[in-house]
């Protein structure tokens, strides 16, 4: 009953919400609608990261290095080759899935913490290589002017930031659908079964190694297409947008949200993502302290996310937690740190 | 008769203890061999090494006529060998039938193997009977970190048959169960399909006596005895490493 009752609640604030989403650039200027857009570009990222952090346990501080892979790849396509949102789309995954894959041998086999720092080192190493590959990249001044985009064959192209942003959320929308149909299926089980118990999952036969490099391409493929939604809001990229603080915001954001949680990971990065824009008009040149404190903060006040609620339901008719058992949220979000 | 397990001159150390010196061990096609010794002998070790989880120093193992030695547990599994631990291992986030339907998956056949879904389908398939053999049906749904400590290890048990096992590596798999779940096990394993081989690590003797054809006995890494149940309830050396050691 009570679990049918939550269930009805969310169901109709995520109605709002998608609501709230759709009018929200008729209510705003234009100005914060571009940063709305870039928001959703981000809030994608996030998915990806608790893609990583919370179904397949390897807590992740790199999806800025696919994110940005995606974004130059759009962006050089978008300029020389074709402005047709799929094609950009699909250039922008394909980079992010390729970067991926490329950085699958060092993380696989890492666990915890290691997995943070590695992944950690690669963001930056892609932020350097952005910066120094200039006749590519542009280098620090990144690059500008790259053309607006029509979503496809035929159709006009997108001019004002309101369709820019309809665009963004289609996107976005699409995607977050796919991740959840993903996670229904077998490779979902399999992924939240080696969060739970990787060494119990070989025993049953499974190449873990094999689901968790399926699970870290997968994830660079959206963050990659996030990358073409960044340049769409902006028409502008350069190195600073694919910081390490960018990256440390989106980790944020998926704690508070319940990592383990696709649309917990969506509403906490946008959130943590929309602090940090208003914290820079109000408090110009103090806003990352703020950020490290909140982070702090939020690691030990609420080291279950807001999806703790969840993790309380017992089914009816289940037995209390054994003494010995931790509790079940706690695995899902603090182990996966540790393991 | 070749053997289905051959295990020869195995050697685990740990620093200067010899958890196991010298083990010798043969079990053929559906073969219900009975592992027995007090505490410390190294049971678990050679579970261990025959399930791929722990590298001998010396030794072979060779299953189904090849060296899989150099093996670890997923590609063991995978060819036929599944184990339970001493301590049951399951998923705990995931349901009952979840939990089987992840063990099942490896080794499931899809009726049409092209299928997007065929192979969660068929190992969802597979699930319902093997719960309701364990008497878990009425929990199938519940989350296994919940369950009670017998009923994960039925889970796990259910867990180790989705996986068609030619080989079941049990590590005392009525520890802990009541009366009735114990008495549902054996029920359970002496309904096995005969081709399916069990080596069974067991305190008590009634269970050791009523599975199994032959009886190894292990004490400090070494054979003490092998034999029928009868020679070994009889044999004097396995009285006295019994009085010595646990019960
Ligand atoms: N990982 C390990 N490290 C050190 N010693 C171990 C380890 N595993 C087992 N041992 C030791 O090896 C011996 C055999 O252990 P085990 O195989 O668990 O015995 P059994 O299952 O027969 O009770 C014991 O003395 C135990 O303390
Ligand atoms: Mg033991």
């Amino acid at each position: 009953m009570r679990g049918e009752v939550i269930r009805r609640v969310r169901g109709g604030i995520a109605a709002l919400v998608l609501v709230g989403l759709v009018v929200a650039p008729w209510v705003v200027d234009d100005y914060t609608t571009a940063i709305l857009s870039r928001t959703l570009a981000l809030a994608l990222v996030g998915v990806s990261v608790a893609l990583l952090t919370g179904v397949a346990g390897m807590p992740t501080l790199g999806q800025t290095a696919p994110y940005a892979a995606g974004a130059y790849a759009c962006a050089v396509v978008g300029s020389r080759v074709s402005d047709v949102g799929v094609v950009q789309l699909a250039v922008a995954a394909a980079a992010g899935a390729l970067l991926a894959a490329l950085t699958v041998p060092l993380v696989v086999h890492a666990r915890g913490v290691i997995v943070l720092m590695i992944t950690l080192a690669i963001g930056e190493l892609v932020v350097i290589v952005l910066g120094r590959w200039r006749s590519v990249t542009g280098g620090t001044d990144g690059l500008a002017g790259i053309p607006a985009v029509r979503p496809f064959w035929g159709l006009p192209a997108l001019a004002d930031d309101q369709a820019r942003y309809l665009y963004a959320l289609v996107v976005v929308a699409t995607l977050v659908g796919a991740v959840l149909v993903l996670l229904r299926t077998r490779a979902g089980l399999v992924l939240r079964a080696g969060r739970d118990d990787e060494t119990r999952l070989r025993a049953s036969g499974h190449r873990v190694a094999l689901h968790l490099s399926g699970a870290h391409i997968a994830a660079g493929a959206i963050a990659g297409a996030a990358g073409s939604l960044l340049v769409v809001a902006q028409q502008y990229i350069s190195p600073a947008d694919f910081g390490f603080d960018t990256s440390a915001l989106l980790l944020l954001g998926v704690v508070i949200g319940g990592t383990a949680s696709v649309g917990g990971a969506l509403v906490g990065a946008a959130l943590v993502i929309a602090v940090r824009d208003w914290l820079f008009g109000v408090l110009p040149g103090h806003a990352p302290l703020v950020l490290g404190a909140l982070f702090v903060a939020t690691v030990y006040l609420l080291p279950t996310g807001v999806n703790r609620a969840r993790g309380r339901l017992r089914p009816p008719g289940a037995p209390a937690l054994q003494p010995d058992q931790p509790a079940l949220h706690e695995q899902a979000t603090v182990a996966e740190l540790h393991r | 008769m070749t053997g289905l397990l051959e295990a020869q001159e195995i050697s685990v150390r740990y620093g200067s203890l010899a958890a196991l010196d010298g083990v010798d061990l043969r079990i053929h096609d559906g073969q219900r061999h009975a592992l027995i010794g007090p505490n410390g002998a190294g049971k678990t070790t050679l579970l261990n090494v025959l399930g791929g989880s722990t590298r001998p120093q010396r030794g072979t193992v060779r299953f189904d006529g090849r060296d899989v030695g150099r093996l670890g547990p997923a590609a063991r599994a995978r060819r036929g060998i599944n184990r339970i631990h001493q301590r049951p291992a399951v998923f705990p986030t995931l349901t009952a039938t979840e939990n089987v339907v992840v063990a099942a998956l490896p080794r499931v056949v899809p009726r049409r193997r092209w299928w997007p879904g065929g192979r969660r389908r068929a190992a969802q398939r597979t699930a319902g009977p093997l719960l309701d053999q364990m008497g878990l049906t009425a929990v199938a749904a519940v989350p296994a970190g919940h369950l009670a400590h017998g009923q994960r290890r039925q889970l796990e048990i259910a867990m180790a048959l989705a996986g068609r096992p030619r080989l079941l590596l049990l590590d005392e798999p009525a520890a802990g169960l009541s009366a009735i779940e114990v008495g549902r096990l054996v029920e359970l394993l002496q309904a096995l399909p005969r081709a399916v081989a069990v080596l069974l690590v067991e305190h008590r003797l009634d269970l050791v006596y009523a599975l199994s054809d032959t009886v190894t006995v292990l004490r400090d890494g070494q054979t003490l005895a092998a034999g029928t149940p009868d020679e070994i309830r009889t044999s004097p050396l396995v009285r006295q490493a019994y009085a010595d050691g646990v019960a």
